[in-house]
């Protein structure tokens, strides 16, 4: 038996050749509660795109692993003035250098007007002077991120026998940045003091970053 | 490696389902405690928890490690020892922020009380310090080949993810710790260092005594006859099978600061909600979620489902 | 393309763009003034489902690709680090790891859609046969990342599948060490895995588009099985009425999804495989994941060897016969009905199917021993079958239902059937008439 013949070959219009011009079907109802319906659905899709954004974003952060050494207890005794260490917090150096008397006053007596950048640029006290009272720890310990505010190279100066630069602090290497030995941009293209981190003294001896 | 291998590896699967038992090492069913977490709106115990701790820490951390959890999850949201803001009694400084695992002051003594090897120091020593929350719990054991070798050639299962690992896992646990006979079973002989347990998933028909087998199958009357029927299994086998572990647990090896009944029972409760905890951390957050998750959509549907009978009100479809 | 437009750009930046890459026209073209048959079923919002699933898992897998690490030694570590400690990185992972199964859910249903209303028929043998090889890739790209956790049924996994390899006569060995990049599952096969496993979504994207253009030419199937007759009848535009059907069918898929990530995000899965890796010890329980479980009761069904072709290598040729057939089912269902709704025989056959299938998939699970592997022979029997005897037969002796003349006319026989058996109020003609505002 055959169907073909009952059913003829069932070839429909190729769509794309017949296409109509634009909406062919009339929109029905009242037009006010229409767009009010259609408005909530969707508000809340583009609400649930929001939702969905946060999850993907808020996993770029720090994870829990790297968030539980976002601090570090380091322990100074040992330091004498005129010796310096280095650290890592938070994957940066950090300088510690324990200043001479003798370095203090010579770097105290700088005018604010002679320095390039005149803010302490110490995240413990917010805006303050350049000076070394703001920039000073008790006993005499600069506590400076050892991250050059140009470009991010790690400048010489803490370990004996490096070059200090012109100015008695560090000296950075990659574009001729001179730090005096309070941290502060004294001389090339450097356009900020090295930041004091956020610290604490737990002890005498010991303090904690971060 | 032979289809008779995927094919004999495949017959072993079915019993992945459950009650599918088929074969000789049938266990015995769990016991199913009711678990707060259960649910959709079922959260942990931190009381509980703590107590599991110490239960772990005292019992359990002599032969299994927890390689996966760090001190710091301890204080976690949703963990054991979290606290939302520091407790007044300890005058911290307001700097301090006691919901940060970090800063926590329990966690932190807690982490204080292990030893942990650190290094290599500047002169390329390895050196021991007292524990600081972000360092993972130390394992009893270097190596599995030294665990193995320190319990009868049995290595201690890892458990960060005991729960997880097992097929109906907190049950499983609990029913394994609680489940050992008080006297030996009339009709197997155990080897010593091994012990039987009727939820452990081993085989029994090695063990019987020869007086219970005829041509290597089983006198199923005699068997049912001389046994303790808990441990029969509807077909005459003895249910569960022999393994490494002693009985852990007995009443009264942890003391309780609380006052809760210092039971096996209870014991093997507090652990598998430590354990819970441990195999699914972020199960409160997750269950937390999953419930404006769900009303949100249940809106959506809603409000979608009205924007298309609308736009559809005017087509025959 | 040779089809005319309607797209109208409004303003001048639209036209400057529409002169230079008409990409926006494609896109109205194709998604908002598309003529769409108005007869469409829920069972015809799979697709935009599917397209949901394959978004969701490119986005989530590039975010865990972010934390995970490839290495043997590191890939669970890694991958419990992601639950545990990256920033919602147990919802990514509970998200990527339920969702395969999802996809896998919308797919069957896609696929018995396209079975049941023929949607594999002339013009559409080209879209059907791009839609097998997106199910191909989708089955290796889900085999590939159940490797990456490097669990114990990853690891056990990979290596029974991969040993299906050897089954082909003299090369089957050398491939299965190609496969490996050494003597066995180990580190260079975790690593070629994780690339591929990347790799291969974007080629199923690429498919995709590939097979929306397919479906774009002649355009959409429908219950009905006839072709549109005349577009302003029997068709809507797809913006908005499809847009809202399928959105709206999205987010009740989305309930089920969210039901799973939230409340029982491992009942899919396999507690062995929050075990690490092992390769000493084979676990107890070794089954796949529930999607494979049909194909893998057919690979177990033969147990006999067939002239010259062991037992072994006759199950992988069942099981890959079993998915390759589909791309030759245009041609053994030469039928002009298209859908089933008018072939009352050959509907009762479909069923027997899909029962077969799910028999298959529980039969998959059930241990390989007596009267399992009888039934699990039985089924796969008829489901060759009914694409090799049963399809082609029926096409030459089945008489079918009398066709509709339209899409239009399908509606109302539907409608007029559904308000016979509800009330007795007469069906008003004109299909397409806008309704009296209230």
């Amino acid at each position: 038996m055959s169907t073909t013949h009952e059913y003829p070959n069932d070839q429909g219009e190729i769509i794309n050749e017949h296409r109509p011009k634009g909406d062919w079907v009339e929109p029905a109802g009242d037009p006010t509660k229409r767009d009010f319906i259609h408005l909530v659905a969707g508000g809340a899709a583009a609400a649930a795109g929001v939702g969905i954004v946060i999850p993907l974003v808020a996993q770029l952060a720090p994870d829990a692993a790297v968030r539980a050494l976002a601090t570090k207890e380091v322990s100074l005794a040992g330091v004498e003035p005129g010796q310096a260490v280095k650290t890592i917090w938070q994957g940066k150096p950090v300088f510690i250098r324990r200043l001479t008397e003798q370095e203090v006053a010579t770097d105290d007596g700088v005018s604010l007007g002679d320095l390039k950048d005149a803010d302490a640029r110490n995240d413990n006290i917010g805006s303050a002077d350049a000076t070394a009272e703001n920039r000073v720890q008790q006993g005499g310990f600069v506590v400076v991120l050892g991250v050059c505010t140009h470009l991010g190279c790690v400048p010489l100066g803490t370990d004996t026998g490096e070059n200090r630069g012109d100015y008695g602090g560090w000296f950075c290497p990659c574009h001729g940045s001179h730090y005096d030995s309070l941290g502060r941009i004294r001389k090339g293209p450097a356009p900020s003091n090295l930041p004091v981190p956020p610290l604490e003294f737990i002890s005498d001896t010991t303090i904690r970053l971060g | 490696m032979t289809i008779k291998r995927i094919l004999g590896a495949a017959a072993i699967a079915a019993a992945a389902i459950p009650g599918a038992a088929f074969a000789a090492g049938a266990v015995k069913a769990y016991k199913s405690p009711e678990w707060y977490w259960d649910g959709p709106f079922g959260r942990y115990d931190a009381a509980a928890m703590q107590r599991g701790f110490q239960v772990y820490r005292e019992v359990c951390a002599s032969c299994h490690s927890m390689k996966l959890i760090a001190f710091r999850h301890l204080g976690e949201a949703g963990a054991p020892f979290h606290l939302e803001e520091c407790p007044a009694e300890l005058g911290l400084p307001d700097s301090v922020d006691c919901s940060d695992p970090a800063q926590n002051p329990i966690i932190r003594s807690l982490a204080a009380e292990y030893t942990i090897t650190d290094g290599p120091d500047e002169a390329g020593d390895m050196f021991e310090r007292p524990g600081l929350p972000a360092d993972y719990f130390p394992s009893p054991f270097a190596n599995p080949q030294q665990a193995a070798a320190a319990n009868g050639g049995a290595y201690p299962p890892d458990q960060s993810l005991i729960v997880k690992g097992r097929v109906d896992g907190a049950n499983y646990i609990y029913s394994l710790l609680t489940g050992y006979p008080d006297e030996p079973l009339n009709t197997i002989e155990v080897p010593a260092g091994q012990y039987y347990n009727p939820y452990y998933p081993g085989d029994t028909l090695s063990l019987m005594k020869e007086e219970y087998l005829h041509d290597g199958h089983i006198d199923e009357e005699a068997v049912r006859r001389d046994e303790d029927p808990k441990y029969v299994s509807s077909d005459g086998h003895v249910y569960g099978g022999a393994f490494k572990m002693a009985a852990p647990l007995s009443d009264g090896i942890v003391t309780y600061e609380d006052g809760t009944p210092e039971t096996v029972e209870q014991y093997a409760k507090d652990v598998v909600s430590f354990l819970q905890w441990a195999s699914e951390p972020k199960l409160e957050e997750r269950k937390g979620m999953g419930t404006y998750v769900m009303a949100y959509l249940f809106i959506f549907a809603a409000v979608t489902y009205g924007s298309y009978r609308q736009i559809w009100k005017s087509v025959e479809h | 393309m040779s089809h005319q437009s309607t797209y109208n750009p409004g303003t001048g930046i639209e036209r400057w763009i529409d002169k230079r890459l008409p990409v926006v026209r494609l896109g109205y073209d194709s998604f908002v003034d598309f003529p769409t048959p108005k007869n469409l079923n829920y069972w015809y919002t799979f697709g935009g489902i599917l397209a949901i699933c394959l978004m969701v898992q490119i986005v989530t897998g590039v975010v865990l690709a972010m934390h995970y690490t490839a290495h043997t030694d590191y890939a669970f570590q890694s991958v419990e680090m992601i639950m545990r400690d990256v920033n919602y990185g147990w919802l990514m992972r509970y998200v990527h790891a339920n969702g395969a199964s999802m996809f896998f859910i919308a797919v069957y249903a896609h696929i018995a859609r396209g079975l049941y209303y023929g949607s594999y028929k002339e013009p559409r043998e080209i879209l059907w046969i791009l839609g097998v090889i997106i199910f191909l890739l989708m089955m290796g790209t889900a085999f590939m990342g159940y490797v990456l956790p490097w669990g114990q049924m990853s690891f056990w996994g990979a290596t029974v599948i991969t040993s299906l390899a050897g089954a082909v006569p003299v090369i089957g060995e050398p491939i299965k060490t190609l496969l490996w990049g050494g003597f066995a599952v180990d580190n260079p096969t975790l690593n070629r895995f994780y690339a591929l496993h990347y790799l291969m979504p974007f080629l199923i994207a690429g498919a995709v588009i590939l097979h929306i253009w397919a479906l774009h030419v002649p355009g959409n199937n429908n219950p009905s099985g006839v072709e549109v007759k005349d577009v302003k009848k029997d068709t809507v535009p797809f913006h908005p009425y499809y847009t809202v059907k399928d959105g709206f069918a999205i987010i009740v898929f989305l309930l089920l999804f969210a039901a799973f990530v939230f409340y029982m995000p491992n009942t899919l899965g396999h507690p062995d495989n929050y075990i690490e890796a092992d390769p000493l010890v084979t676990p107890a329980h070794i089954v796949p994941e529930w999607y494979f479980l049909p194909f893998y009761a057919m690979l177990r069904a033969i147990d006999f060897n067939f002239l010259f072709i062991n037992s072994k290598l006759g199950g992988v040729l069942v099981m890959l016969g079993s998915i390759l057939i589909w791309l030759v089912i245009p041609w053994l269902d030469r039928s002009k009905v298209r859908s089933m709704r008018y072939r009352p025989i050959a509907k009762q056959f479909f069923f027997i199917l899909a029962f077969a299938f799910f028999g298959l998939g529980w039969l998959g699970a059930q241990p390989a021993e007596g009267v399992y592997v009888v039934a699990a022979k039985i089924l796969t029997l008829y489901y060759f079958a009914y694409f090799l005897v049963i399809l082609p037969v029926l096409s030459v002796t089945e008489k079918p239902l009398p066709l509709p003349r339209s899409i239009a006319e399908a509606v109302l026989s539907d409608k007029a059937k559904k308000g016979k058996a509800r009330s007795p109020a007469p069906v008003t003609a004109g299909g397409a008439q806008p309704a009296p505002a209230e």
